[in-house]
């Protein structure tokens, strides 16, 4: 996940849509972000490069939306219903998550174990 | 001393045979002693009586044991050969003591001996009595030489002016501990070692004691009579013209007095100023001429000669009227002498404060090191000025204390031998050379372990003696307490008394004078320090209420060469060797040593680093901090 400047970020992605619920006046997706160009990166748990300054789930609540859509805590959001997370403020993030007006969330992320699992179909399966 | 082969009579005989006690303690009835010994004590005649087969047995043996001493006698190399000799083959230990009893020429030594006696006697495996007889021996020499620091034994000392152990028993820790390996040493060596020793004593004390040399002051003495001869001279001028041809000089008033006036304070300035400069004994003779005073001097000289001609042409040949022109010429002369002293002081004073070079100064026996900064400076004005921060920063230069001990150097010595049959050896020098180190490389020697457990055992020894040096010294401390004033009177029942400092050292001297010599004996200071010095430096801590530790201070560290200089106006004499000319000055890469008999100061030049400085100004109000954020923010 690590990424050379000037470089085009590849990555292996999931696409993931979650559903808002309504909780009272809110609508919530049931998970926590932390990441940020303004943040410290090289306290994030989750990333593999600690300059990594991406926004990254880092909580989710169990029986959330999130979870039901397959969200799992550690991923890397890449880009929320097309606007690119790699380089944004937390409070973008925040921003673009939290629409009102949007009640369908779809989210590109990207994890680890993504990638090992392409690497391990492409070893196994040379022609693809 | 007399070989003569009489069973017994002979003062330095054999040590081993017992039978020569008795007849040598009886000494009025017999041959009168060659050699001052001392009486030896009622207790001996419990040995056995003189046997005549015995004695001729011994006389032989006594022959023998005659040639193996060395003619030049050191109390200690005898007494101990005595008793390797007593040691090895002896049947009764008395004779090992009564031996030595005799050898002991300068009855100085005792504790010297003493302590040698106190590692035979745990070493040796004699009969408890016969330990007793020598100990008996021992105390009753001790009593009747009255001598000091026996442990507790006694409290008077008696002897002035001795280094504590001769230089000799530098050897002697060698010695006591490994008296096994050296009783088979030949003495030719220990010899030879000796007289080396003597011989730097004497050519140092000889040098020391040369008589004043007078070119020492003959640069000050030119100088002084030059400065005379200048200040001199505007009064001179003033007066000269008044004595001679008083009448026709023209009446000048207040102008006059005026500049009378100034030149009497600028004459006062110049010599107060040049008192305060220049009238200095001089410190170091350079083996060169001092450029810059030279200089001077020459200047001055030139200045004050040039002046006379210009007034004999000008003023005393026509016998010039207008006396304030001469005031004037008078009062110029002093202010260019004000300004030449201003050059004076700007180039012997000021030149030099400056930093320049950073010199370091090794010493070339044991590598103790130092740097220093010094300005502009020649040659060998910078061995002065580096000479007289020597004494103070350097600790002592220590002959005694050398790099690997003698176990390990005599190992090292002993390589393979090579020997060329040959005729002419010398296109083969080199090569049989390298052959040795490299067959010396080749060969596995175990030099640094023992070098290492050496070392290690030596520190272990210095920290037990100190730590008992420290607690006999707390000790001893507490016997004494300083009488004040009102309690003189106070207790007429119990009176205590009353001494002065002296003699309060004295008395607490002797409980911690064997430790205090163990402990010197062990660090290898005993040549600095006599007995009669550390007498003067307790008695100076306790009048001035010093502690125990501050007593001890001089001899735990070995102090700058300064604090052991004997006073005398004689001074040390340095050869500066150097490749350039001494007056030259210092520069990048110069190396120049200071030697003396025995070492030398190597001495690097090499300039300060030039500094660039830059500069970044910060704006107070631009110190701000913000807090490493983590937030995380639910969704």
């Amino acid at each position: 996940m690590s990424f050379v400047p000037g470089q085009p970020v590849t990555a292996v992605v999931q696409r993931i849509e979650i559903q808002k619920l309504c909780q009272g006046e809110n609508l919530i997706l049931g998970f926590s972000i932390g990441g940020g160009i303004d943040q410290d990166p090289g306290q994030n748990p989750f990333s593999e490069d600690k300059s990594d300054k991406g926004i990254y789930v880092t909580r989710i609540t169990p029986g959330g939306p999130a979870e039901v859509a397959g969200l799992r805590i550690g991923d890397k959001i890449m880009q929320v219903n097309g606007w690119d997370m790699t380089m944004v403020t937390h409070d973008q993030a925040r921003k673009k998550l939290t629409k009102k007006r949007e009640d369908v969330v779809r989210l590109l992320i990207t994890r680890k174990s993504l990638e090992e699992a392409v690497k391990h179909s492409k070893g196994s399966h040379p022609r693809q | 001393m007399g070989v003569s082969i009489h069973g017994g009579h002979r003062a330095p005989s054999a040590g081993s045979d017992p039978h020569h006690l008795s007849p040598r303690c009886d000494s009025p009835t017999h041959h009168p002693l060659p050699a001052p010994s001392p009486p030896c004590s009622p207790a001996s005649p419990l040995l056995l009586p003189p046997s005549s087969s015995a004695s001729k047995i011994d006389s032989l043996r006594s022959k023998v044991d005659l040639l193996k001493l060395p003619l030049a006698l050191s109390t200690k190399s005898i007494s101990e050969r005595k008793i390797q000799l007593g040691g090895a083959g002896e049947r009764r230990s008395a004779g090992g003591g009564g031996g030595a009893c005799t050898a002991r020429s300068p009855p100085t030594r005792d504790m010297d001996n003493e302590s040698q006696y106190s590692g035979y006697s745990y070493k040796s495996s004699h009969s408890r009595s016969s330990r007793k007889h020598r100990d008996r021996r021992e105390r009753h020499r001790s009593k009747s030489r009255d001598s000091s620091s026996r442990g507790d034994k006694s409290v008077t000392i008696q002897t002035p002016g001795e280094p504590l152990l001769d230089a000799e028993s530098t050897r002697g820790d060698d010695r006591d501990d490994n008296w096994g390996e050296t009783t088979t040493v030949v003495t030719g060596t220990s010899e030879h070692s000796i007289s080396n020793e003597d011989l730097t004593r004497v050519t140092k004390d000889l040098e020391e004691s040369t008589p004043l040399e007078c070119k020492r002051f003959i640069g000050p003495a030119l100088g002084g009579c030059l400065s005379f001869f200048a200040l001199i001279t505007p009064l001179a001028f003033l007066i000269l013209p008044q004595v001679l041809w008083r009448d026709a000089l023209k009446p000048c008033g207040t102008p006059c007095e005026g500049l009378y006036v100034s030149l009497a304070f600028k004459l006062l300035v110049l010599l107060i100023s040049s008192w305060a400069l220049f009238l200095r004994p001089p410190r170091a003779t350079l083996p060169r001429f001092f450029v810059f005073r030279c200089l001077l001097m020459v200047l001055v000289f030139l200045f004050v000669a040039s002046y006379w001609l210009f007034y004999g042409v000008r003023v005393l040949e026509p016998k010039e009227e207008d006396y304030q022109g001469i005031v004037e010429y008078a009062a110029s002369l002093v202010d260019a002498l004000l300004f030449i002293q201003y050059l004076a002081l700007v180039l012997l004073e000021v030149r030099h404060l400056q930093p320049a070079f950073c010199l370091k100064v090794v010493r070339s026996t044991d590598g103790a090191s130092k740097f220093y900064n010094v300005g502009h400076l020649s040659i060998q004005r910078a061995a002065v000025w580096v000479l007289d921060r020597y004494y103070n920063d350097f600790s002592v230069y220590n002959p005694a204390v050398v790099n690997l001990p003698k176990s390990i150097l005599s190992k090292k010595m002993t390589g393979f031998k090579v020997y060329s049959l040959d005729e002419n050896t010398t296109n083969n020098s080199t090569g049989q050379s390298r052959a040795m180190i490299a067959a010396a490389a080749r060969r596995r020697d175990n030099s640094h372990n023992e070098y290492y457990y050496e070392e290690a055992e030596m520190e272990r020894r210095i920290r037990k003696r100190k730590a008992r040096l420290v607690v006999a010294v707390e000790e001893a401390f507490t016997h004494i307490k300083r009488l004040h004033e009102d309690e003189a009177g106070a207790s007429p029942k119990h009176p205590r008394e009353v001494m002065d400092p002296r003699e309060a050292a004295q008395a607490i001297f002797a409980p911690m004078a064997r430790a205090m010599q163990k402990y010197l004996r062990t660090t290898r200071q005993q040549a600095f320090h006599s007995m009669e010095s550390i007498l003067t430096h307790l008695q100076f801590c306790i009048t001035h209420n010093m502690t125990p530790k501050a007593f001890l201070e001089r001899y735990l560290t070995p102090g700058p060469t300064m604090q052991y200089q004997q006073q005398s106006g004689r001074g040390r004499q340095w050869t500066l060797v150097s490749e350039e000319p001494v007056t030259s000055g210092l520069r990048q890469g110069l190396v120049f040593s200071l030697r003396r008999l025995d070492f030398s100061l190597v001495v690097t030049v090499t300039p300060l680093p030039f500094l660039r400085l830059g500069e970044e100004f910060i704006d107070p109000k631009s110190h701000k901090f913000v807090m490493r954020l983590q937030s995380e923010t639910s969704v």
